[in-house]
């Protein structure tokens, strides 16, 4: 695979749900009476960070099990144009 | 309407989502260095991400608001856009038709049809296709531009000109591979960033038996007994029992045969997804796949509808009511962010609507440049240039792609009827469609005239069905009816859909058989191998552990949609 689509998954959801608990811990009580009295944002940026982690546990693991064959970025191995191009 | 305040966090999470999605165009863009791979993604993409993307692409405007309102104006009985309109569908194109499609290495649906039939039923396709895509893709600008105008109070011109840069900016970096990718994470965003609104309006409604019980309160109220808008099936009998107007054999030949055959099984702008993946099993568990969530979705989108209606009724009008004092469905879902998201989850739901409509629009840019270079560039305009020459052509079309999309969004704003007469124009096209690829497929005796003159008889057939029925209240014109006399009345403009549908298609079937009958095959048995079911070798699929083999997939996918149909009766 070119790039391992469940890292920017992972990275994307992680951050929001950091950002979203972080918001449920300090947003004032008052926002939650349309949610039905529930803090959603910190009870539901807790389940994003956790989907968020479990995608980058993915990606760490699958790392680690691919030693020789497919290293995870080759650093300078194929590029055929010179770095200006980019 | 009272308009949805955005904070500080909602604007965050909007902005972490486009810089991802751009960031992930960015990275890929190394990766295409010929045409295969901007058209194609190399045919590289493993099963369950083109499989995912497969959904995503279809998950455009009219899924998501569409769903939502159609569960508002006509209850569970939306639920068979999935598991009548869909499913089999989908497990049909997977199992028998991909061994074609991908088999074949056509790449693209009009490329296949001049392989198996001839230029001028592949050119015919491919300009119908190439002009719906970017109308579709304009149409998803429109709306969502007009959402956000309305709900948010932002300026029509900016959100045109922004979603219209950002698609532009990823598909022209990374391609069909970047179009996918961003499907994908549009997919998950779209699943997690509904999913609260669904948990928190069930909970408000006191869970599925306080939904129900709401529903009948709107059924009576709408003159159907109680039940009507909370039951798929139970109403079907008659069309004058349910709010859709549609008996069950309309509904199960027009929607559940002709309209979702013709769909999923010959728009290039889903099939293209299946067509980049890694190898013909992952190709053929594409749809395989994508019908495991799918059939899960109207839980997320036709819920909301169905809540609001329901709040709406019981509570007191939670929807703005239109010019005719009828609530304004499509409106269904924005309210409900609005009513139960407080800001930081409501930033997550209005970015997830963002990206549903933005992979609408992606699906059918990357559909169009594809069609566009391929089918019409390189095969009648330009033919033997390099491949380097084509991946030029290609970035060209999906600048013009989305300039010409841009154009359409605008033409909406001041022609709505001109959109709407596109829209038929269009249906009357696809309806015939999957006729065609039936017969080319599983008879090889169809002739290349067959085809492409049994295709005129059912577009033919449908332009005059149309012009001679009319529903139910409707006023001659672009509704039916147009050819001055009204020989049948339908209870619904639903119903009047489906007949149409079923009669292109019954008009191309026999056409194409009669043609093909009339008129000399110029295919050789060698030359259709690969493309027709008798001359092709059957996929053995005795190397895969059972779980992996394409057939158990299908039949898990049919029976638990059977169950679901029968859990919701």
């Amino acid at each position: 695979m070119k790039l391992d689509l469940r890292l920017p998954i992972g990275l994307m959801f992680a951050i929001f749900g950091a950002l979203l608990t972080v918001y449920g811990v300090v947003s004032d009580r008052a926002i939650y009476v349309r949610s039905l009295g529930v803090n959603v944002n910190l009870w539901w940026g807790l389940v994003l960070l956790a989907f968020g982690l479990v995608m980058l546990g993915f990606v760490l693991r699958s790392r680690g099990q691919a030693p020789a064959g497919q290293p995870p970025p080759p650093p300078p191995a194929r590029g055929p144009r010179p770095p200006a191009a980019s | 309407m009272e308009r949805i305040q955005l904070g500080g966090i909602d604007y965050t999470i909007l902005i972490i989502y486009f810089a991802f999605v751009l960031g992930i165009g960015w990275a890929l863009r190394r990766f295409v260095k010929s045409s295969d791979d901007f058209f194609l993604s190399g045919r590289s993409i493993p099963a369950w991400i083109a499989g995912l993307a497969f959904i995503s692409a279809n998950l455009g405007a009219q899924e998501v608001i569409g769903m939502g309102a159609s569960g508002a104006k006509y209850g569970m009985m939306t639920s068979h856009f999935y598991w009548v309109g869909a499913i089999p569908a989908m497990v049909f194109v997977g199992i028998f038709m991909m061994p074609f499609y991908y088999g074949s290495r056509a790449r693209s649906v009009p490329e296949y049809l001049k392989l198996r039939f001839d230029e001028k039923t592949r050119g015919f396709n491919a300009i119908t296709f190439a002009v719906m895509t970017v109308f579709s893709s304009g149409i998803s600008m429109y709306a969502l531009a007009k959402l956000l105008e309305l709900v948010l109070g932002w300026n029509f011109h900016a959100s045109v000109v922004l979603s219209a840069l950002i698609v532009l900016a990823y598909i022209f970096l990374g391609g069909l591979t970047s179009a996918i990718y961003n499907e994908v994470l549009q997919f998950f965003l779209i699943v997690l960033g509904f999913l609260p609104l669904v948990l928190l309006g069930l909970k408000d409604v006191g869970g599925w038996a306080g939904l129900t019980a709401k529903l009948d309160t709107v059924a009576t109220n709408a003159g159907f007994a109680p039940g009507a808008w909370s039951d798929s099936w139970h109403h079907l009998d008659s069309a004058t029992a349910n709010p859709m107007g549609v008996e069950w054999f309309g509904m199960v030949m027009g929607l559940g045969f002709v309209l979702s055959f013709g769909y999923w099984c010959t728009d290039f702008l889903v099939v293209q997804r299946a067509m980049a993946a890694n190898s013909m099993t992952a190709a053929r568990r594409t749809p395989l796949l994508a019908a495991l969530p799918k059939m899960l979705f109207p839980a997320l989108v036709i819920l909301p509808g169905m809540i609001a209606i329901a709040l709406h009724a019981t509570g007191g009008g939670l929807l703005p009511l239109g010019s005719d004092g009828t609530p304004n469905y499509n409106l269904a879902v924005p309210v409900m962010l609005g009513h139960y998201l407080p800001s930081g989850l409501l930033g997550l739901g209005l970015t997830a609507l963002m990206a549903s409509f933005m992979s609408g629009m992606a699906g059918n840019v990357t559909a169009f440049n594809t069609v566009w270079t391929y089918d019409i560039y390189q095969s009648h305009i330009k033919p033997g240039q390099t491949d380097e020459h084509y991946l030029k052509v290609g970035h060209a079309a999906t600048v013009f792609g989305i300039l010409a999309s841009v154009a359409a969004a605008y033409a909406a704003t001041r022609f709505n009827n001109i959109m709407d007469m596109l829209q038929l124009l269009f249906a009357f096209v696809n309806a015939p469609l999957f006729a065609t690829f039936l017969l080319g497929m599983f008879w090889r005796r169809t002739t290349g005239h067959g085809a492409f003159f049994g295709l005129l008889t059912g577009t033919l057939a449908a332009a005059l069905h149309h012009g001679l029925v009319l529903s139910q209240g409707a006023v001659a014109g672009l509704k039916g009816g147009f050819l001055g006399v009204v020989l049948h009345t339908y209870p619904s403009e639903m119903a009047q859909n489906f007949w149409t549908a079923i009669i292109a298609w019954t008009a191309c079937f026999t056409a194409t058989i009669a043609i093909s009958l009339l008129t000399a095959r110029k295919k050789s048995d060698d030359e259709l191998r690969g493309l027709v079911y008798a001359l092709t070798p059957r996929q053995t699929d005795h190397d895969l552990p059972w779980y992996k083999r394409p057939a158990t997939l299908g039949v898990i996918v049919l029976g638990l949609t059977i169950v679901l149909n029968v859990i919701f009766w």
